[in-house]
């Protein structure tokens, strides 16, 4: 039952990152939150490929597509945080209520 | 003198006229369409839409110039004809009403005189109206009433005649009260128009008989039954021409409608001077002289009727214009006299000379007119007893009024000669002796008062206030343009020299050769020569010496005939007290009693139910009902956003808890549902 395992170790980085999300005031704390959360779906998408074993190992592509997308997504989100931090002089999501209407 | 093979040989070879003709119809557009256009713009134009009036009048007398001399050279018969409606009635018979115009030798004659008058007098209205009020409504109804006058002249049928006529009707009444502030104005403008709906009863009462005995409104083909002698039209034809000459004696001011023209004196100069030489007391005689072959042959009977009224106009016209201290009325009741020698020699059979009359008429009556409101202009009244000795301050006018006083007065070798010589001589070639000896003393009457009116505004002391001017160029112009008219129109029919005159009216579809012809008749120039020539001599001696007031400068009283004169034959007094009153009374009470009791309460009762019925409409439907709508729709979505905008705070992580939330109940879901 080595799968259980590995799912289980991903539902807690799950969640973990989501109580980062939730929790944490510090943008880049968010950031890693959601880095962890995309993690624990590549473990769990790793994980089924082994079990299923797909010729075209689906489950292998897919988390390497997953962890570019991570990767440009925190180049964004770095990015905003930085000229939010320039502006602002504070990494407070608390003080990112800009969008309020 | 005969020149009748030559008109049959014009009449046989007479071309249709080519497109200038299939297109004349333009010439009937373009005014109301320049009506329009300046009621529209014309506020906003530099000159208040005058430059519209003057380019349209233009185009129109470039082409009535163009179709002129085509038909000068070759001679012209074209008739277009557009049915607009159709009418059954009894007995399977039809009536269609048709919409064209007829070019042929007397409505080219027509489109020239009218558009050249017209032309001038709108050009001369610019400098006359500068400063005036409501100029660009004037401007439009300058229009309105040429193009009405140039329908009315195109009407190959009768309907569109009286389509025409009645604009002109309209136009005049616009015309005449156009300063209608001071009531005398607008009741001279209700009196022309009342005068003329009488005449034109008469008109359409005859017009109806011709037609539906006729069975068709087409002059050209109502004529041509009454020369081939139809039988059901002769038996109405003295009673119909007897009708049609009624409608136009009101138009042409012939005894006993005349009065409303002196009235007329009320509006601007210039649309007297268009009224009087061009578009409104032409229309009469156009009209006779249109009809002229049904009064020749089928309605001979109607003739001495028109002989008669046109000498008693020309007799009472003139010997009104003796006692007139109005200059415009001098001129005003001269017009009525002119008038009845037109009319007069049409009746006499002379259709060549009434029209030729009407030709050089225009001439020097339009300079007149314009030439005496260039010194009313000066020095700012009507009345000749404030004026005098203007000749030397108002050279240009005062020669330009001395050319249209001598052609007016019958001197050769101006216009007017040609003219009145033309018509004595059809007096006398018609064996009307009375009539001619009249023509002749009315003659003397003519050049007496004419030279009477020059002496008394020109001559002696200055005897006003006002400082007189001379006019601007945009106003002597166009009376030194008709004055060369004055001067030459009479060349074009010269007994024995030249008759292109002759040839040019008669090109027709349906003629036949008067009965009576004018030609050289020294029998009745010589009489006429010395009756103008005396005329001026003794007015010289009456009234050039000068006196301090105008009863010692009138010098000439007759007792028992001047009184009667000053108050115009007690003709107003008659139509007053013996129609307008009686009808006033009686009628005026039972139509104010049906009035109050009878419409007042039906209006009044609507009005009431109106009023509750709009309550209950605005109280209970308007205000409840759809209002309430509106103002729920509007409620519920002010309060919606209010509650809803709380969502959107702007944090991120309150967003995110959202996501997580709406996550696991799709999650929980998934679980339980399965």
């Amino acid at each position: 039952m080595i799968l259980f395992q590995f799912l289980l170790v991903a539902a807690l980085l799950f969640s973990f990152g989501v109580y980062g999300l939730l929790v944490r005031r510090n943008a880049v704390m968010v950031l890693l939150s959601v880095e962890l959360m995309l993690n624990a779906v590549n473990i769990n998408l790793v994980a089924f490929e082994s079990v299923l074993a797909t010729s075209a190992l689906i489950g292998q592509v897919f988390a390497v597509f997953v962890i570019t997308v991570a990767a440009a997504e925190v180049g964004i989100g770095l990015a905003i945080i930085l000229m939010i931090f320039r502006n602002r002089r504070s990494a407070n999501v608390d003080d990112f209520n800009l969008m309020r209407l | 003198m005969s020149t009748f093979p030559l008109t049959y040989a014009l009449q046989e070879h007479a071309g249709d006229g080519g497109a200038l003709a299939q297109y004349a119809g333009v010439m009937l557009v373009v005014p109301f369409l320049a009506f329009l256009l300046i009621i529209l713009i014309g506020k906003r134009l530099p000159r208040q839409g005058a430059e519209i009036a003057i380019g349209a009048m233009a185009i129109d007398f470039v082409y009535a110039l163009a179709l002129f001399f085509r038909n000068a050279t070759e001679g012209i018969v074209h008739e277009e004809q557009f049915e607009i409606a159709r009418f059954g009635f009894g007995g399977g018979r039809q009536v269609a009403f048709e919409w064209g115009w007829v070019v042929d030798g007397l409505s080219t004659m027509m489109f020239l005189v009218v558009t050249l008058v017209a032309l001038l007098v709108f050009i001369y209205a610019v400098g006359y109206m500068k400063g005036e009020i409501r100029v660009t409504f004037f401007f439009a109804a300058l229009c309105l009433f040429a193009g009405s006058m140039m329908l009315l002249v195109a009407a190959p049928n009768l309907v569109q005649l009286i389509v025409g006529w009645e604009g002109v009707g309209l136009a005049s009444y616009l015309l005449i009260g156009h300063y209608w502030e001071d009531r005398a104005n607008s009741s001279a403008a209700m009196k022309a128009f009342y005068v003329n709906k009488v005449a034109d009863i008469g008109l359409i009462l005859g017009t109806v008989i011709l037609a539906v005995t006729a069975g068709t409104f087409r002059i050209n083909e109502i004529l041509a039954q009454a020369e081939e002698g139809a039988a059901a039209l002769g038996a109405v034809a003295v009673v119909a021409g007897l009708l049609i000459f009624f409608g136009a004696m009101g138009k042409s001011a012939q005894f006993p409608l005349h009065v409303w023209l002196p009235d007329a004196m009320a509006g601007p100069t210039p649309v007297s001077a268009l009224m009087h030489a061009a578009t409104m007391v032409t229309a009469g005689v156009y009209l006779i002289a249109r009809m002229f072959p049904f009064y020749e042959g089928m309605a001979a009977d109607a003739r001495p009727w028109i002989l008669g009224i046109g000498t008693v106009t020309l007799v009472i016209g003139a010997m009104l214009a003796l006692v007139q201290d109005d200059i415009k009325r001098v001129l005003a009741y001269s017009t009525v006299s002119q008038l009845g020698y037109m009319v007069a020699a049409l009746g006499a059979g002379g259709y060549v000379a009434g029209l030729f009359h009407l030709w050089t008429h225009a001439f020097f009556k339009a300079l007149l007119f314009l030439a005496a409101g260039s010194v009313i202009h000066a020095v700012h009244s009507n009345n000749m007893s404030e004026m005098g000795g203007l000749r030397t301050s108002l050279p240009r006018t005062y020669w330009t009024f001395i050319v249209g006083s001598l052609a007016l007065a019958g001197i050769p070798p101006l216009a007017g000669f040609w003219s009145k010589d033309e018509i004595l001589a059809t007096f006398d070639h018609a064996g009307v002796t009375a009539v001619f000896w009249l023509g002749v003393a009315t003659a003397f009457l003519t050049a007496f008062y004419t030279f009477r009116m020059v002496l008394l505004t020109f001559h002696g002391s200055y005897k006003g206030h006002a400082h007189p001017h001379e006019s601007p160029r945009v106003m002597t112009v166009p009376l030194m343009i008709l004055a060369v008219g004055a001067i030459a129109g009479g060349f074009v029919l010269i007994p024995g020299i030249f008759s292109g005159f002759h040839h040019w009216v008669e090109v027709r579809q349906v003629f036949n050769p008067e009965e009576v012809e004018a030609g050289f008749d020294l029998a009745a120039l010589i009489p006429g020569l010395i009756a103008a020539v005396s005329g001026v001599v003794a007015a010289w001696f009456v009234y050039s010496p000068d006196a301090e007031t105008q009863e010692a400068r009138d010098r000439v009283s007759i007792p028992g005939l001047y009184p009667l004169l000053r108050h115009k034959y007690y003709l107003d007094d008659i139509y007053w007290y013996g129609i307008v009153q009686p009808i006033k009374g009686p009628l005026a009470r039972g139509v104010n009693w049906v009035n109050q009791y009878v419409i007042d309460g039906v209006v009044n009762g609507v009005g009431a139910v109106t009023m509750a019925l709009s309550r209950f409409v605005y109280g209970a439907l308007d205000q409840k009902g759809i209002d309430g709508v509106v103002h729920g729709v509007s409620a519920a979505t002010d309060s919606a956003g209010t509650a809803l905008r709380r969502l959107q705070s702007g944090r991120v992580q309150q967003y995110a808890a959202g996501f997580v939330v709406g996550a696991l109940v799709l999650v929980l879901a998934v679980v339980v549902l399965r």
